[in-house]
Order: structure tokens, then C-alpha cells, then sequence
């Protein structure tokens, strides 16, 4: 989950107080944000990743101070008219075709601030922005930039500037390649035929969205007092949004906000727009959600310590917030706002009727027959690798393979269960014998019939290891487990490479072969460095619970 | 003075049978002989009598010599040195080749015995490597030597050898493996107070030891007393069969939903991401859909779709919110994407598929859940990519936030938390979003249970037709069956080992 750096001085000053660590965990946790740790003066706090507008001190705060109720309501932010251009041209249709623009000034930048405004950047990059597939964010100093700005594309060759953290010229093709950043974030742009850029009035390359900034006009100094802020991306709302968080943060570091006009193509708009959001919201809704009965006046309040006005049935929505696509998102915060710690819980007086799976019914009581022949349920995993199911046991068989696995031992599902418990006693080779294991689990196997393509059966697999294999002896439990169930079998010789041959056997019920039995191949012992022998069968449960449903009593 | 006749009574047969030749400082293997028992029967006896107070044993540590490999070879066919002169007195002078050949001897061997003959003057070294016998080796190989005495009476008390003995015992040390020093326990007896009156008594035979259906349909047990037994002792293990403990649990859990009225849900573990993801509105590009975090099939690597109008009302939703009075989440919804198959990272697309499946008229309803999910995690202590989610919904027009919670108290007070809260939370498929926590007795904090919340309209309007409350949850089972085990790494909970399996403490609730 993203996390904000905040100081404690900046907490307490928006609470007005100094607050004990116990009391401001607790506040911190019943906003929906957890205080994961505190290094040194600075508390490192979980955001959820719907809240970006919290993603910075400012923005925490402010939510902060309102939800204790220090200071609550919407605030207001507003942008001053100016003639700032940016112009669009229709040469970023295919490659970026959005951005949203600001300009704040009179910020007195220390490192402190410069850090600050580093993290909101980063930050928004890598939640909201995707990484910057989505959203990218650009902040430049103002005094080095000649307006009207353009965002335009060009060919990679027609593109030479010097990236941030370098003394060098270089081309796109070299920062791409070269740089860290470039190389990071190459991926973004990879076929694209021209790459977008940022251009001052002194055509002097700003930055090269998603990627990076150019050093001489695109990095924060402590001269810097008033900032060039862009977002740039494929949806306009989206850009907005997060234009709009990063200039309300900026605004409560000190900074005026100033509104640019942006020539697009085929029209005008002017961002950033602060203007709040109408939602209407149904106190009905809210209270049968909630299950409480709260009037007009408290839903006001609620409303106001989560930094939102109501009035008359709707409630206006700061500019900041990405996360109200309903009013669904407004009762939560009423809930919050209200306390889920004040919430009483209830248990309804609603009859309803309890149902187990019948086909789990019929698996608990094999597993139980089988706890009463002595036999220990092993649990393993549905994944397993290529080796285990086929090389190893000296089969060839179909099975399903993982795309993107982390872990090379687990990137198959497993297509039968004998070969995960011959692992199991494998790996107890050192523990008491005789080893009586089963397992009921799940196996895969393609059949384009199924929605998804795999189909998924359940069965049982048995294993006795001892000092001798006894074919007797395993076939005494699967006739004990047919005799329960009350099902008719009969068994025929068979083949399977991985038992001996002539003590391999297949069991059908009504003429359909639900499972193998026998004792298995030294070949396969060998392979597995087991040192006992083993005999063993596999059932195909779900084929056996079809067949063996009961017929409807006369 | 403990009751001697009691203790008679509780004396084993094979107690009974030691006892007679029992004297003070006898040692143990004194007693095997003259008993004539088996070496454990004895030793049996002599621990239960020690544990009875009856005797007292002393063991001490006692080094054998023996013959090691080479010496025992040594005393059946000769010490090399002798094969050596052996070989010499046959002929005139001899290479050192011929005599290795002649007498059997090994390269080592010949090396040593040129050392040892030349040092007792009984060969002398010829030009041309020939080695001839001397008159004082003509007389060695008349007369038995002080080691080859040595090792015909082996096995000898290292503790106790004549000085000639003690020689020899240092010369063969010095050689490859002739003699090798074996330790053994001497175990001396000593009769306590106890046990020598004991001792002195005639002991009757006149106990049943097992009362065996011979005994029983003669009727003897009327006329004989029974042997007392220990009733105290310490008996072997033994295991019975035994469900995994991480079943035991599931079962129990199950049991708990089943009291409280809810129906069973089952489902595949392999689901397209249109249900696993775009029908719990999670957005395209929500990082949960990464390859990172998401195991996605190589083959097949798409699944097929529902039917239109269902498929319509989710894309709608997405992107600008169709007819569920939300925005939506603005972008461009991709068929294709939703066709990729997954392993469930959730059973929440079981809740997603049943309510899809239901009838106004099913309605009030509740369903549960509990079944693997599936995360991309590389394996260690406190990850795994195989987890157990308990999952529950409630489809209750009347439902509400509170009732989400009371539902919950329930559940993790039977299953032993007594403190438990809520938070706020966030999932995309649910709001109001409320993350389960219970306070840890010991740790003295909050801990994370699980996710739960209320599903958004955008989920539950275009696969249920209409908005209705639905209450839902997704627990994750592992940290509480841990926690009930004392397991602190997870992985111990899927490590399959027969002893853990079969000591394991049952699922005592």
C-alpha cells in the first residue's frame, strides 16, 4: 500500500495539539489509514490507494484536522485568471494526447519543501499514475521558461535536450537507452513513431513526457519561487484530478494557484478547474446502509468532517477527491465520519436456510473412513511442476502450465494426486513406517468445453509405504471404501507406467473406469530415492459421486 | 520399610527370574549368564527393580581391546613380518616385488615389515634391492612374538595388562588397523536394604501375569492373585489416522456458517478475470491484475465470456458507470483482457457467480465459502501462493453495515477472539470497505483478520438486475489456524510432516 511521510510537528499543528502517540493511532487508524511506523521525527502513514489527494502532508492533514473536527467543511481553492498558454498540437493525437497545466506561485522553497514536493510527485506516479502509463507529472521552475508553452511530438531524431542528473546533450534514442530514468520507462513509448515533448517560447525542450525533465529547465532550485506544474496522460478528467491534487497541496504550502488556458486542437479549456463537485445524496440511502437513523443536521456534520458542504440534499464534492463515483462513496465516509468504532453491531431476526454441498458431504465422510483405517490426510499444494507430474513418475500425460509463475517448482497444475503424496513420503523418509497418507484434491485438465477451457475433478489418492508393497493390502482399502459407499466395482488388469507391470489394476463402476490401483514401479521408487515400497490408488470422486448418487426412494 | 508384600505382588516374571541370582557388585553380564535370559530382558528387569528401589546400578565405563580389521585377518593367516621371512627362507635373496607376491603382502605392508625386520636384525638389504634373511630372523620366525601373543588373547581390559602385554598393545597401535579399543558399560549391581531382604525371601509363582482366555475359561484366576502392574508407566507411542489439522479447522469453520443459516458455494479455482475481476469492478489497470501479483495461464490463456447483455452491463459499468447512478471508472473496457484466464486471487467470484445466478425469490439468502485463492508470491515465512479464504455473503434487501458486523462478532468469537473491531478499509467491490482486526493477547495489538465490506452497487446491479445490500466478506484462514497452533511460519502449515501430522493436538472447538 502507498505511504506518506508526515512529521509529527506538521500533525499536531493541523490538530491545534499536541496529541499522545496512543490517541492519534487510533484517530489515524478510523480515518482508514493505518500508522505503520514512526522513524524519528517523521511518521510513515498507509494510504488506500482510492485516496491520492493523502498522498502528501498537505493533502493528509487536511484531511486529517477535518476529520478530528479542528477544521471541518470543504475548503475552498481557487485559480486566478491569467493569460498563460499552453497550446496542444494534434502532433500527440497518437502518442500522449492530454495535459492538464498549472502555474503556482510565491512558494519559499527550502529542502524541505523541494523533498516534499519530490514525494507528491512520486507518489502520484506510481498509484494514481500507474507508473505513468496513466498520469504524468511534470514540475518545472517558472523563471526559466519563455511561455507560451507547447506539448508537440517529434521525430525521436528531432529530439536533443539534457535529462536530469546529466551534464550531457542527448538524444531521445540515447536517454532511452542510456539514462536510468529512460531505461526505466522506455517500455512507455516503445513503438511509438514520435515522442511527445514540452516546449518553452525559446522552442527549448522542457521534458519528455513520461520520462524525464530536462536539467537546465525542469528541476526545483531554492531560487525557485513560482512553478510550471503539467500532468500529462490519454484521460483528460483523470489528468485533472490529479492537477488538481498537487496544486491544492501546493496552495497550502504558501502558493497561489494560477489558471492556463489550453489551446487544444479543437477547443479551449482553462485548468485547473477547483470548482467542487455536486453529488446527490438520499439520507435514506445512507441510514438503510448504515442501518442508523441519522437526521439532516448529523449527516451535515459527517459530511463536513470528511471536508465535504451539504446542502439540500447534495453534497459538494472538493476537487481534489478522485474516489466519489457514487453516493455509495459518500455513505462510507459518513460511516467514518460517524465512527465504525461507535457502530452497533446486530444480528438480524432473518430465517434462512443452511445448506452444505452435498459432494463435500460425501468427501468428509470418505476422508472419515479413511481416519479410521489409520490413515494421516496429507495437504498439499494444487501446484506443482512438470517433473513431479511426468518425468518422475514415468508418464506422459497433458496438464496445465502457469504463464507467469515466480517459482519454477510451482508452475503447473497438478493433473493427478499420487505424485504429491509419493513427495510427501519422500520427504518423510526419516519418520516411523509403516506410512498410511491420503489426500482428496483437486486435479485439472483441458476440455475446451468448459468456460475457461480446464476442467476440475476432484479425487482421492491412498499410499501405504512399507517394508514390503502389498497389492492385498491397498486393495483391502479401496474395497472397504466401495463397501461403505455402497457401490458395486469391478476390477481388470490393466497397464500403467508407473506401477509394476501385472500388479496394476482399473477399477470401473457401471462399466466407467473411475480408478487405478496398484503397487508402485521400483523404476519410480528409484527415481524418487525412495527407499520402501509403495502401493496405491487414485479415485476420480467427482465421476464416483455422479454414479453413485442415490436413486430417489420409492 | 515399603510393604514387601505388595511389591512382591507387582514383580514381573522377568523381575521374578532376575532376582534369585541377584548378590551385591554382580555385574550385568554376570547376571545374562547365569539367568541364561536374552541381554534386554535382563536389562528390562534390572530398570523396572531400580525403579522399584529394589536394586541400585552402576555403571561404569570399561575399554576393551579388540582385534580391528587387519588383525583379525593377522591372526588367521599370519603377521606380515612372519609371511615376510616366510617367503626369504624359501629361497636365496629376493626382490622386494617378489616377496610382495610371494607372501601376499600389500606395498604398506612390505614398507612396514622392511622397518620392523631391519630394526631386530632379522633381514639385511643386498645391492640391487635384494633383501636377504639373516640368522636372527631364521630364529623370529621359530618362536611366536610378544604381539602375536597379544593378539591370540584379545580381548583384553586396557586397564588391567601385564607390562609384556602393555608393549605389545603400543607397537600395534602404531600399525593400520590391527587392534581397535572398544568401549563398553559395565553395569555393577548393588541390592538396597529393600532388596536384599527382598531377595532373601522365596518368591511364589502363584501370580497371573495376563489374564488370557486360557486363564479365564480355566478358572485358575480364582485361586492366584493377579500381578499388580504400574499403573503409572510409560508406554509407547502409538499413531491412529488423523484428518490434517488445517482440514480439522476448515470443517469447523464450515460447521460455524452452516449453525449461523448459510448455504455452501463452490466453484472453480481456474476463472476467466471478467469474473474473478471486471465483475467485482476492478479496473483493468488495477495492479491486482498484474503479472506480478496475479498467476495467469499459458494454456488455455482465454476463457469464454457469458452472455451479451451481462457482459454489456459490466463493460458499461466500467467505463462510465451504466445504469448503476456511479461515473464509472472512465476508460476504455477491453473484452479481451476479461477473457484471460486466472487463478482465482479471491473467492469472492464464487459470491460474484452465485448472486449472479439468483432469483428475487432466493432472496433473503446467505452463502459461504471456504476454498483456496491464488496469489504470484515467491514462498517464505509469512507468504505463500496457496492461501484458504473464508468467504461469506448476505443478499438481504434489509441488510446494513451493522449487521455486517454482528455477523462477523459471531463468527471470530467462536472461533476465539473475543476482541475484534472494524476499520475502514478499501477494496474496489466494496463500500462502505471494513477491515476486520482482533486484539493480540500477547503482541497487546491490533492485527488484520481479513477484508470485508458492503458490495458496490457497480458489482451487484448488473449481475443481480438490482441493487440489494449485499454484506460480504473475505477472511484469510491461515493466520487464525496458525495462531490456534502456535505456528508461527506458514509454510509449517502445508509441510506435510508425518510426525508434525501425527502429534498435532486436534481442533478442540
Amino acid at each position: 500500500m502507498p505511504t506518506v511521510n508526515i512529521s509529527k510537528k506538521a500533525l499536531d499543528r493541523a490538530m491545534g495539539k499536541n496529541v499522545p502517540l496512543d490517541q492519534l493511532k487510533d484517530r489515524v487508524a478510523f480515518l482508514g489509514t493505518v500508522l505503520e511506523k514512526i522513524d524519528g521525527e517523521d511518521m510513515i502513514i498507509e494510504v488506500f490507494p482510492n485516496r491520492p489527494d493523502m498522498l502528501s502532508e498537505q493533502g493528509f492533514t487536511r484531511a486529517f484536522s477535518s476529520f478530528t473536527g479542528r477544521r471541518v467543511g470543504i475548503k475552498n481553492y481557487y485559480a486566478k485568471k491569467s493569460d498563460y498558454r499552453v497550446i496542444i498540437d494534434r502532433s500527440v493525437n497518437e502518442v500522449r494526447p492530454y495535459t492538464a497545466c498549472a502555474i503556482v506561485k510565491g512558494i519559499k522553497f527550502d529542502d524541505k519543501k523541494i523533498k516534499e514536493v519530490i514525494q507528491i510527485q512520486e507518489k502520484l506516479h506510481v498509484t494514481y499514475g500507474r507508473n505513468r502509463r496513466k498520469v504524468a507529472v511534470g514540475i518545472y521552475p517558472f523563471e526559466k521558461i519563455k511561455l507560451p508553452i507547447r506539448l508537440e511530438a517529434r521525430k525521436p531524431e528531432d529530439i536533443r535536450f539534457m535529462p536530469l542528473e546529466s551534464s550531457d546533450l542527448m538524444t531521445a534514442q540515447q536517454i532511452l537507452t542510456k539514462h536510468p530514468a529512460g531505461r526505466a520507462y522506455a517500455h512507455l513509448l516503445e513503438g511509438k513513431q514520435m515522442y511527445p515533448v514540452f516546449v518553452d517560447g525559446n522552442n527549448e525542450i522542457l521534458s519528455m513526457p513520461p520520462v524525464i525533465n530536462s536539467e537546465r529547465t525542469g528541476k526545483i532550485t531554492l531560487k525557485t519561487r513560482d512553478v510550471f506544474i503539467e500532468c500529462s496522460g490519454f484521460d483528460f478528467n483523470t489528468l485533472s484530478k490529479c492537477l488538481n491534487i498537487i496544486v491544492t497541496a501546493l496552495s497550502d504550502m504558501g502558493g497561489q494557484i494560477f489558471e492556463m488556458d489550453l489551446e487544444y486542437p479543437k477547443k479551449k479549456v482553462k485548468t485547473p478547474n477547483l470548482a467542487p463537485e455536486e453529488m446527490k445524496l438520499d439520507i435514506n440511502y445512507a441510514n438503510r446502509i448504515l442501518g442508523l437513523n441519522l437526521d439532516e443536521v448529523e449527516i451535515k456534520r459527517c459530511l463536513n468532517k470528511m471536508g465535504y458542504e451539504y446542502k439540500a440534499g447534495k453534497a459538494l464534492i472538493p476537487s481534489y477527491r478522485t474516489d466519489v463515483l457514487h453516493p455509495i462513496d459518500l455513505v462510507e465516509d459518513i460511516a467514518i465520519a460517524y465512527g465504525y468504532d461507535k457502530l452497533k453491531e446486530e444480528i438480524p431476526n432473518v430465517a434462512t436456510i443452511a445448506e452444505e454441498d452435498k459432494f463435500e458431504i460425501f468427501k468428509r465422510k470418505i476422508a472419515e473412513t479413511l481416519v479410521g483405517l489409520g490413515f494421516i490426510e496429507t495437504n498439499t499444494y494444487n501446484l506443482t511442476n512438470k517433473e513431479n507430474l511426468t518425468t518422475n513418475m514415468g508418464v506422459n500425460m497433458e496438464f496445465v502450465e502457469i504463464e507467469n509463475s515466480k517459482n519454477s517448482d510451482y508452475n503447473v497444475l497438478r493433473s493427478w494426486v499420487i505424485p504429491g503424496l509419493l513427495q510427501v513420503l519422500k520427504s518423510n523418509k526419516h519418520h516411523e513406517f509403516p506410512q498410511k497418507v491420503f489426500e482428496i484434491g483437486t486435479i485439472f485438465k483441458k476440455n475446451p468445453k468448459e468456460e475457461t477451457g480446464i476442467v476440475e475433478m476432484e479425487r482421492l489418492a491412498v499410499a501405504i509405504s512399507n517394508t514390503r508393497a502389498d497389492y492385498t493390502e491397498i486393495k483391502q482399502i479401496l474395497d472397504n471404501i466401495f463397501r461403505s459407499l455402497n457401490i458395486e466395482y469391478s476390477v481388470n488388469e490393466t497397464e500403467h507406467d508407473s506401477f509394476i507391470p501385472g500388479r496394476v489394476a482399473r477399477v470401473s463402476v457401471n462399466g466407467k473406469g473411475v480408478a487405478y490401483i496398484g503397487e508402485i514401479n521400483p523404476i519410480i521408487l528409484s527415481k524418487l530415492a525412495l527407499e520402501m515400497p509403495i502401493s496405491a490408488f487414485e479415485i476420480n470422486l467427482t465421476d464416483l459421486y455422479t454414479l453413485a448418487k442415490p436413486k430417489p426412494q420409492v | 520399610m515399603p510393604d514387601l508384600n505388595k511389591l512382591i505382588q507387582t514383580l514381573h516374571p522377568l523381575e521374578r527370574a532376575v532376582i534369585p541370582v541377584l548378590e551385591n557388585d554382580i555385574d550385568a553380564l554376570t547376571v545374562i549368564r547365569k539367568t541364561g535370559m536374552k541381554e534386554v530382558e535382563v536389562m528390562r528387569a534390572l530398570q523396572w527393580l531400580e525403579n522399584k528401589g529394589l536394586v541400585k546400578i552402576n555403571q561404569t565405563l570399561k575399554e576393551i581391546v579388540n582385534l580391528d580389521k587387519n588383525g583379525a585377518l593377522y591372526v588367521m593367516e599370519g603377521m606380515p613380518e612372519k609371511r615376510f621371512l616366510q617367503a626369504l627362507t624359501e629361497d636365496e635373496s629376493m626382490t622386494l616385488d617378489e616377496i610382495k607376491d610371494k607372501a601376499h603382502l600389500t606395498k604398506e605392508e612390505i614398507n612396514i615389515c622392511l622397518g620392523l625386520l631391519k630394526k631386530k636384525g632379522a633381514i639385511e638389504i643386498l645391492p640391487r634391492m635384494r633383501v636377504d634373511v639373516t640368522e636372527e630372523g631364521r630364529l623370529l620366525l621359530g618362536k611366536e612374538s610378544l604381539e602375536e601373543q597379544f593378539l591370540r588373547k584379545l580381548p583384553l581390559d586396557l586397564a588391567h595388562m601385564a607390562k609384556e602385554e602393555k608393549y605389545a598393545y603400543e607397537e600395534l597401535k602404531k600399525r593400520k588397523e590391527i587392534i581397535k579399543i572398544d568401549v563398553t558399560r559395565i553395569k555393577k549391581i548393588k541390592l538396597t536394604k529393600t532388596g536384599e531382604e527382598l531377595s532373601r525371601l522365596k518368591l511364589s509363582d502363584q501370580f497371573i501375569d495376563s489374564l488370557t482366555q486360557d486363564v479365564l475359561s480355566s478358572g485358575t484366576w480364582k485361586e492366584k492373585n493377579f500381578r499388580r502392574y504400574d499403573v503409572t508407566i510409560n508406554v509407547p507411542k502409538i499413531h491412529g489416522g488423523r484428518r490434517h489439522f488445517v482440514n480439522q479447522a476448515v470443517e469447523y469453520i464450515k460447521r460455524v456458517w452452516l449453525d449461523m443459516g448459510f448455504k455452501e458455494m463452490k466453484g472453480n479455482i481456474v476463472q476467466t478475470s471478467f469474473w474473478n475481476f471486471d465483475s467485482l469492478f476492478t479496473a483493468q489497470d488495477h495492479p491486482v491484475r498484474d503479472l506480478q501479483d496475479t498467476f495467469y495461464l499459458k494454456n488455455p490463456a482465454r476463457g469464454i465470456l457469458p452472455k451479451k447483455d451481462l457482459i454489456d452491463a459490466i463493460r458499461k459499468t466500467h467505463e462510465n458507470g451504466g445504469n448503476t447512478g456511479s461515473k464509472g471508472w472512465q476508460y476504455l473496457w477491453d473484452r479481451d483482457e476479461s477473457k484471460k484466464n486466472v487463478l482465482r486471487t479471491h473467492t469472492t467470484v464464487l459470491s460474484a457467480k452465485t448472486i449472479a445466478a439468483l432469483k428475487e425469490t432466493d432472496m433473503p439468502v446467505k452463502f459461504f465459502s471456504v476454498g483456496k485463492c491464488f496469489r504470484n508470491e515467491t514462498v517464505d515465512w509469512a507468504h505463500l501462493f496457496e492461501l484458504t479464504q473464508v468467504e461469506g455473503i448476505v443478499v438481504d434487501p434489509n441488510a446494513n453495515l451493522r449487521h455486517l458486523l454482528g455477523y462477523l462478532r459471531k463468527f471470530f468469537s467462536k472461533m476465539g477472539y473475543e476482541r475484534i473491531r472494524i476499520r475502514p478499509s478499501y477494496f474496489p467491490y466494496t463500500e462502505p470497505s471494513a477491515e476486520i482486526e482482533a486484539f493480540h493477547p500477547v503482541r497487546k495489538e491490533w492485527v488484520e483478520l481479513g477484508g470485508s465490506g458492503i458490495f458496490r452497487p457497480e458489482v451487484v446491479k448488473p449481475l443481480l438486475g438490482k441493487d440489494v445490500p449485499v454484506l460480504a466478506w473475505g477472511l484469510g484462514m491461515e493466520r487464525m489456524i496458525g495462531e490456534y497452533y502456535n505456528i508461527t511460519d506458514i509454510r509449517d502449515l502445508y509441510r506435510n510432516d508425518l510426525r508434525q501430522l501425527r502429534e498435532m493436538k486436534v481442533w478442540m472447538k
